[in-house]
């Protein structure tokens, strides 16, 4: 059908050059559905931002990676393997940080994508889930 | 690594192009090396051209802005050049105007201002 | 195994030209050929690509569990569907009439099953009942691509009147103007941003006068849209000036708190014009015994 997805793509995230990885995994997928410059560049750059965090704060995770045409949508859900955050409200503030970070990051991240959902998982870790129209 | 950034020195300028998917660590190192650079060259300019970066997250930002206010403690101007539009307004959004660098469209533009001012 | 329509399959190959005649036809009587729009010759290369399409799709499929138009045996279908409708939208029919378009499929074909299947009713409700269901389908899917498409087609104009809308003009060497006009909100400021930064790298530009004269109201709002936009031209390395702050938007801003920071600002585009000469190193000089 029109709406079919394409295959969805996993990224471990274990070492920082799996950020880079994650990066031009999700910017190929935006190419793939012809995202404009900006929409690409503002959603790659979000999906950095919630890698970064994942490996820094959550010790590693996993990103994965969907696409749909009909409409144009690109989705990540990444999860880590942390001990999860406290308080979700307070870390998406601007200039809240744990690690030395600026902390922008994760606040940053929401503000460049149209849907940007965070919890803490029952099992454990904190799972982000973004996605923008391109 | 075989991607890493080189700096070249130019007329008392140190000159820099950061590799696109450049990893934090590579980009720590860089900031480590140019502030080392600065003093044992003599250098009275940076120049860092970020043409090649798809993109510029808050982390990179971070360090470019960090980078500059280095420099200028060591008596250097630090020039960011090449942005590319997307990213100056991702950037804008994210809220991080790098204000405390200057900017220029390309490496020649950041050299006649250094120029101008008696820097290169 | 016997196809559910092998009779229409049939009629599909042996009777194909009167056929499309036909549904030709039935398009004419409902008011939906729209000669206007399309040629007779492409009205027939768009049904005969569907009919070819149907028949290769209708012997491919097992249809004794209901019709599954995702399914492989219907590719050719559904990209031949999905073409035709792009073009009917691209030239502006109607989601009505785009399903009537397909609908219309049904009457020749019925009419013919009518005649074939004259001695055997049951067989006859089992294939006009099968063969309504995939016409229904087809309109479906039709009318799905045709939501798609047409969004598609309204986005494209709304980015080409956004571009008319916002023209960069390159006023010297160097120098760019955006002349705002109207009201700006976050839809048009970002596109009025994206313009002016991509002029910038085109053009080599140094110094950007962003003019405001025309702008109906400025509130925090369209103020913080102006200063990003400032931000985000220094980033690429160029100034921008915002120009045409009359004596009462000054007055408004600074009620509102509005810090424009470091962003030069002029009351007339002729003051910014005359800052972005020195900027860019010219100079304006008056020249004697001019005539005129």
């Amino acid at each position: 059908m029109t709406g079919a997805a394409a295959a969805p793509r996993r990224i471990e995230l274990k070492a920082e050059r799996d950020i880079a990885a994650a990066r031009s995994a999700v910017s190929r997928a935006c190419d793939e559905l012809q995202a404009s410059a900006l929409r690409k560049v503002r959603f790659v750059t979000a999906v950095s931002e919630i890698a970064r965090n994942a490996l820094e704060h959550g010790g590693g995770g996993t990103l994965e990676i969907s696409a749909s045409r009909a409409p144009r949508r690109i989705a990540v859900l990444c999860h880590d393997n942390g001990p999860g955050i406290l308080d979700i409200d307070q870390a998406m503030r601007d200039g809240f940080t744990t690690a030395g970070s600026m902390g922008k990051g994760l606040g940053g991240a929401r503000r460049l994508v149209d849907r940007f959902e965070i919890r803490n998982r029952p099992e454990g870790g904190v799972e982000v889930r973004m996605s923008s129209q391109v | 690594m075989a991607d890493t950034a080189s700096v070249y020195l130019v007329e008392h300028v140190l000159l820099v192009a950061i590799p696109d998917n450049i990893t934090d660590t590579e980009i720590m190192s860089l900031q480590e090396e140019l502030s080392t650079r600065i003093v044992s060259d003599g250098a009275r300019g940076v120049v860092i051209d970020i043409a090649a970066l798809e993109i510029v997250d808050t982390f990179v930002g971070r360090v470019l802005a960090q980078l500059s206010s280095m420099a200028r403690l060591l008596a250097a101007e630090t020039f960011v050049v090449g942005m590319r539009p997307a990213v100056a307004m991702t950037l804008v959004e994210l809220g991080m105007d790098l204000h405390g660098s200057r900017t220029a469209l390309t490496l020649s533009h950041a050299l006649r201002a250094l120029r101008s001012e008696g820097l290169a | 195994m016997k196809n559910a329509l092998q009779t229409v399959l049939a009629l599909l190959g042996e009777d194909y030209d009167s056929i499309l005649q036909a549904w030709l036809e039935t398009q004419k009587a409902e008011g939906v050929r729209r000669p206007d729009l399309f040629s007779d010759r492409e009205s027939r290369r768009q049904l005969g690509d569907i009919l070819r399409g149907l028949g290769e799709g209708i012997s491919r499929s097992d249809l004794s569990e209901g019709i599954a138009l995702d399914a492989d045996s219907w590719t050719d279908l559904r990209a031949t569907l999905d073409e035709v409708t792009q073009e009917r939208v691209e030239r502006g029919v109607s989601p009505s009439e785009m399903a009537t378009f397909i609908l219309a499929m049904k009457q020749p074909v019925f009419a013919r099953l009518r005649e074939r299947l004259a001695a055997d009713p049951t067989r006859l409700i089992e294939e006009i009942t099968q063969f309504s269901r995939v016409v229904d389908a087809l309109a479906m899917h039709t009318n799905e691509h045709f939501i798609e498409a047409r969004d598609q087609v309204i986005e494209r104009q709304r980015a080409e009147m956004m571009e008319l809308s916002t023209p960069v003009v390159q006023l010297w060497d160097r120098v760019l103007t955006i002349p705002l006009i109207g009201t700006l909100d976050s839809m048009r400021a970002q596109e009025v941003m994206e313009n002016l930064l991509n002029a910038i790298v085109e053009h080599s530009a140094e110094v950007v006068i962003v003019d405001i004269t025309g702008v109906r109201v400025v509130d925090t709002q369209v103020a913080q849209h102006l200063l990003r936009t400032a931000a985000a031209v220094r980033l690429m390395g160029a100034e921008a000036i915002i120009s045409g702050i009359s004596p009462k938007i000054a007055q408004t801003m600074v009620e509102l708190g509005v810090d424009v920071g470091e962003v030069t600002t002029r009351p007339t585009i002729r003051a910014a014009l005359a800052h972005a000469f020195r900027r860019v190193g010219f100079s304006i000089e008056k020249v004697e015994n001019a005539r005129g």
